[in-house]
């Protein structure tokens, strides 16, 4: 298994292509931990900004069948108060041997480049850039990732910023997806992650109103699979850069089709609502198992087969 | 379609009655039921414009609730009257599970509020169901009378000697314990009581379920808010990284 499952990834080699999607179990140091004891390749730590926001009031968050809407609000203590949460996960991740990716967001341009460094003194493996959070709007206006311009101002201020890999989430919710990716790209970004939560809504008929006191949610989990595969596959033809394919991956099958569409790496989030942490564990095993079956001897023969 | 149990959406109830407990907590008894529910599980009760927050079911058939007001959700729910409605969402979370036949229940405070819901459980199985309920003062008491006629034997305690035995919930447990040993003893209240339990049941190797409250925002095992401080975790032998509303809330502790 350890075999099939291996992969570099920007020079950095994972046990596994599953990485722990921001904003799931991302919130200290034990329950990354946690997760990468599970059997997570790599974990993603919950997005951080400059300052402290408690994010929204309940609720804010609701399981829709096996799918997830929520809006949390980017919950975050703050970049310099996470810091030290950041380099306390990645010792106890680098004795696993299991990668730290950080997501940060901020609400200007120049923010991002400003949160990179605070959170580069962690050495991270990646930076994953959020400039695609549904559940902001009212707060920080149109996401940066609805056009190419805005996102590519972003990179720019974090690629000035530092050295190390950075990833930039995209939005599904475009009509020029491969457009913003070639922007992105061009600004010296090192992978995509593709993609954060849809935005959505669910209305309680007998009570009349949205339930998500944030009215507006981010869809996830198996309802929004289509779309992410949609998305990775359309990227992988546009970029030359390794994409991290997220979006309603909750089974090995489910893994391996996100390779297939193109995916370097396979975010798990929602999954864990069903599965706990357990999960992770759970999918690598039904992924190498596929593999096994199915004669793949490595990740790579696999990805982009459905290209 | 209307959503299910297993579906985590909103469930509309209407009360049916509302039984004042205490001189700050109620219990909402409503008409529909929530047959899956176990005792020690929750629910997330919304009431649209104000807000939702987790209580721990009182009964099941029908549900109910046991709501102290100690916020703007919970005095909201106060305020609702027999016919009108609140959601519901669950149950949620993991249980206690019944294990042997003599029980030992131990409520801190408001934590009294699943132990009637436990007790019903036990006698059903035809257990024997001893109860020790703490608070700071004798008005803070909850369940002692609900308790005391569905047959259990209820000690008590107040820190402020106001009724009964003055001074901790955990003296009375060390007593019940040298009385006679349970088979199991189940509890709910303030993390410094169960952390007091956990190492008193140790020391007479008996096993313990303690649940544990937190700040619970997605309830699903999400968005870490509830995590168990990591201090806590190792103190009682839990795994780091426990989440009460996933794992818990519920531990299981041998």
């Amino acid at each position: 298994m350890e075999e099939l499952l291996r992969t570099n990834f920007l020079g950095i080699v994972l046990k596994n292509p599953l990485v722990v999607a921001s904003g799931v179990l991302g919130t200290s140091a034990s329950l990354m931990e946690r997760a990468a004891r599970e059997g997570a390749g790599a974990v993603t730590s919950k997005s951080v900004g400059p300052q402290p926001r408690e994010g929204h009031a309940n609720p804010v968050c609701l399981a829709w069948g096996n799918s997830v809407i929520n809006a949390i609000g980017l919950t975050n203590p703050g970049c310099q108060q996470e810091l030290p949460i950041l380099l306390e996960t990645k010792h106890r991740l680098k004795a696993l041997g299991v990668p730290l990716f950080v997501s940060i967001f901020a609400s200007k341009a120049e923010e991002f480049g400003e949160v990179a460094k605070v959170v580069a003194q962690a050495e991270p493996g990646l930076i994953e850039v959020n400039i695609s959070c549904p559940n902001v709007a009212s707060e920080f206006g149109e996401p940066f990732s609805a056009s190419a311009s805005s996102a590519a101002a972003v990179t720019r201020s974090v690629r000035a910023a530092v050295n190390l890999p950075i990833s930039i989430k995209l939005a599904p919710n475009v009509p020029n997806l491969s457009q913003i990716a070639r922007a992105v790209v061009a600004e010296g970004a090192n992978a995509i992650t593709a993609i954060n939560t849809v935005p959505a809504m669910l209305i309680d008929a007998r009570a009349g109103r949205p339930v998500l006191k944030n009215k507006t949610g981010g869809l996830s989990g198996p309802a929004i699979k289509p779309v992410a595969l949609r998305s990775v596959w359309e990227l992988a033809q546009a970029i030359c850069v390794p994409i991290i394919g997220t979006g309603g991956v909750t089974c090995g099958l489910d893994a391996a089709e996100m390779i297939m569409a193109g995916a370097s790496l396979v975010g798990v989030g929602s999954a864990v609502v069903n599965g706990g942490p357990a999960i992770f564990a759970k999918i690598a095993q039904e992924l190498a198992e596929f593999m096994q079956s199915e004669g793949y001897q490595n990740l790579s023969q696999m990805r982009g087969k459905a290209l | 379609m209307e959503p299910d149990e297993q579906s985590g959406l909103m469930r509309a109830f209407e009360v049916a009655n509302v039984i004042n407990e205490n001189a700050h907590t109620r219990t909402l008894l409503f008409k529909g039921r929530l047959e899956s529910a176990r005792p020690g599980q929750f629910v997330m009760a919304w009431l649209p414009e104000v807000g939702e927050r987790p209580f721990s079911i009182a009964a099941s058939v029908p549900l109910a609730i046991t709501v102290s007001s100690v916020g703007t959700v919970s005095a909201a729910l106060h305020q609702l009257k027999p016919g009108e409605r609140a959601w519901v969402r669950g149950p949620l979370g993991t249980g206690f599970r019944l294990t042997g036949s003599k029980h030992l229940l131990v409520g801190g405070g408001y934590g009294a509020a699943p132990l009637a819901f436990l007790a019903k459980e036990a006698l059903k199985q035809g257990g024997q169901a001893r109860v020790c309920l703490g608070a700071k003062t004798e008005t803070e008491l909850l369940m002692q009378q609900r308790l005391y006629d569905m047959g259990c034997e209820v000690r008590v305690a107040t820190e402020d000697g106001s009724e009964d035995t003055r001074g901790l919930v955990t003296q009375l447990v060390e007593q019940a314990i040298s009385d006679e040993p349970p088979d199991c003893l189940y509890a709910c209240g303030p993390t410094g009581m169960l952390l007091a339990l956990a190492e008193l049941c140790k020391r007479h190797q008996i096993p313990a379920q303690l649940s544990f409250e937190a700040l619970i925002r997605c309830g699903v095992g999400l968005c870490g808010s509830c995590e168990l401080p990591e201090a806590v975790c190792n103190q009682v032998g839990l795994p780091a990284g426990w989440l009460v509303c996933h794992d818990g809330p519920v531990a299981f502790l041998s």
